[in-house]
């Protein structure tokens, strides 16, 4: 059946999250600091929702003395990447049902 | 949008039967019946009714969005983190009825403008293209 991978949704779902995830997509590793400069909003706000990407598997962080250094996990896209061809396997499933109904309500 | 970010958008299923659009509307809109081919359910044809799809694997939240009796039924689909609507076309044809499933993804926040960000779902599915290709 479909499992969707719920942390990867979950915590791209959130817009601030899915703008961290794309600068470290996009520009590489970065700090907090830098994110925070970046993104507009309380160094802490960002560290908690680093925190909740980092736990979906989408960011690692690297201490470098009083600094952690952010980097996107590309690979971890892939539940979202694939999202589509999982439902659509499960559809196929579903209009096979269907079409098996259909049938029987004609007798 | 993209080809690449609409494909990663949507879900599109067509399938054509035998049986006539007011058979297949019923198929599609009556509890006993989604609940044959579906999953169990507590649906009703009426926009606004929220109602729940059981899975094995845990519930599925959906708001009935349009109704348009033997044509069209759109509800959203809600389920584990995922935000989709689900819409389902009816055509009539010589010999039956032609069925298009579409669903779409990530829908829920695209106009919301976050800080001038550009984080949008459908932005960033588009550039997710870059990513992807980069990942490759």
């Amino acid at each position: 059946m479909v499992q969707l991978h719920d942390d990867v949704f979950r915590s791209l779902g959130d817009p601030t999250r899915r703008g961290l995830f794309e600068f470290l997509c996009l520009d590489g590793e970065q700090t907090v600091t830098a994110l925070t400069e970046r993104i507009g909003i309380s160094q802490p706000a960002v560290s908690k929702h680093l925190g909740v990407l980092k736990q979906a598997g989408l960011v690692t962080g690297r201490q470098e003395g009083r600094h952690t250094h952010y980097t996107a996990r590309k690979e971890a896209l892939a539940p979202l990447i694939d999202w589509t061809q999982r439902m659509g396997g499960f559809w196929d499933s579903k209009l096979d049902d269907l079409e098996n109904l259909l049938g029987r309500m004609d007798q | 949008m993209t080809e690449v970010g609409m494909q990663l958008r949507s879900v599109v299923k067509e399938r054509r039967f035998a049986q006539s659009p007011e058979k297949v509307w019923r198929a599609l809109t009556q509890k006993y019946l989604i609940a044959d081919w579906l999953m169990a359910n507590d649906f009703k044809p009426e926009v606004g009714h929220r109602f729940v799809l059981d899975a094995e694997w845990g519930q599925i939240t959906c708001d009935v969005l349009a109704v348009e009796p033997q044509k069209f039924l759109s509800y959203s689909w809600q389920s584990q983190g995922l935000d989709s609507v689900v819409t389902w076309t009816l055509t009539s044809t010589a010999d039956g009825t032609h069925l298009k499933m579409v669903q779409t993804g990530f829908g829920a926040d695209q106009e919301l403008a976050y800080r001038g960000a550009t984080t949008g779902w459908t932005r960033f599915l588009d550039r997710l293209e870059v990513v992807v290709c980069d990942h490759d």
